[in-house]
């Protein structure tokens, strides 16, 4: 009997697919849906507690919002469906990812400026320092044989 | 002599410096703007607190409102919870959503420290706190005679927030 159930469980197990997030187990009878899953609860972020995803917060909400996340994937719906129903009620700011738009132009562009300001002031700089001596006035080279001459005697 | 470039650097940090010191000085850094603003109240469908008839979105009171989300294991909610009466007594229309609470103990509740509510709407699995974008408690609807969002406060109200909101409020009337 044992072994039989045994055998059972073990037939069972390429059918299911369990997703541990934070602890809490959501079962799935795919394995590509609890990784869209897991993706999914790292993607987004905890509206309380600000610097956490989903997976990594304990706070109630993102409790709730995991569990509501499992209900949709449960429901066929798409990632971007889920992700657009969470920002409908909690705004962007639940995505980790922001999307690319007039506003948030400068976030995704803006470490691309500070990089090129930055290789722009260093070729500047460079330049300066590589610049070839300019060569000396007469009055400068009058000057040069003279310390030459005072240095020898 | 292009020796004013290197300063350069110094003037974007400072720059930077300032923004951050803007930004992480604003009151409410936590308070997310809610997209629902604007937007119809959610439908939905619950219990009545004290009642338990059935409740939906079309058994908010067609006037100016205020729904709170409360709770009893929100110390925040007992700070506010006086200042709802007081505006309850002005006459201000007060809808509850009891959050993610229990029942017996919300209405214990309402019993010790009085009721400023029109109703409460149960609330106990946050399902419509969810469909609000509700994060904590308290958090604060306003919401117009047509049932639209027109503004959210989160944190308590007291009279110092009231001061902001009241304006908002008279002007959905």
């Amino acid at each position: 009997m044992m072994q039989r159930l045994c055998w059972l469980a073990l037939l069972w197990l390429p059918l299911t697919a369990l997703a541990v997030v934070d602890g809490h187990k959501y079962p799935f009878d795919d394995a590509e849906k609890a990784e869209r899953f897991r993706q999914l609860a790292e993607d987004l972020r905890c509206p309380k507690c600000q610097n956490q995803n989903l997976a990594d917060s304990n706070a109630p909400v993102a409790v709730d919002l995991r569990d509501k996340v499992y209900e949709l994937l449960q429901e066929d719906q798409s990632d971007e469906q889920i992700v657009d129903y969470l920002v409908a009620r909690y705004g962007d700011f639940v995505r980790y990812n922001p999307p690319f738009r007039l506003d948030t132009l400068l976030l995704w562009i803006g470490p691309l400026l500070a990089m090129l300001f930055g290789i722009g002031l260093l070729v500047l700089i460079r330049r300066g320092q590589n610049a070839a001596p300019k060569p000396l006035t007469d009055a400068e080279k009058a000057q040069l044989e003279q310390l030459k001459k005072a240095n020898r005697s | 002599m292009t020796r004013w470039l290197l300063f350069i650097p110094l003037a974007v940090t400072l720059a930077m410096g300032v923004l951050f010191w803007i930004g992480l000085g604003k009151e409410d850094k936590d308070a997310l703007p809610s997209p629902l603003v604007g937007q119809p109240f959610p439908s939905f469908e619950a219990k009545a607190l004290l009642s338990g008839e059935a409740i939906s979105a079309a058994s908010l009171p067609a006037k100016p409102m205020l729904v709170n989300v409360w709770a009893t294991w929100c110390p925040t909610c007992k700070a506010e919870h006086a200042f709802l009466n007081q505006l309850a007594k002005q006459g201000i229309t007060i809808v509850g959503i009891n959050y993610k609470d229990d029942d017996a103990k919300a209405r214990e509740w309402l019993k010790a420290y009085g009721d400023p509510y029109d109703f409460n709407i149960s609330d106990p699995d946050g399902k419509l706190g969810l469909e609000l974008g509700v994060y904590g408690a308290p958090e604060t609807f306003l919401v117009d005679s047509q049932g639209t969002i027109r503004g959210k406060h989160i944190g308590d109200l007291n009279t110092r927030v009231w001061q902001k909101l009241q304006p908002q409020f008279e002007a959905m009337k």
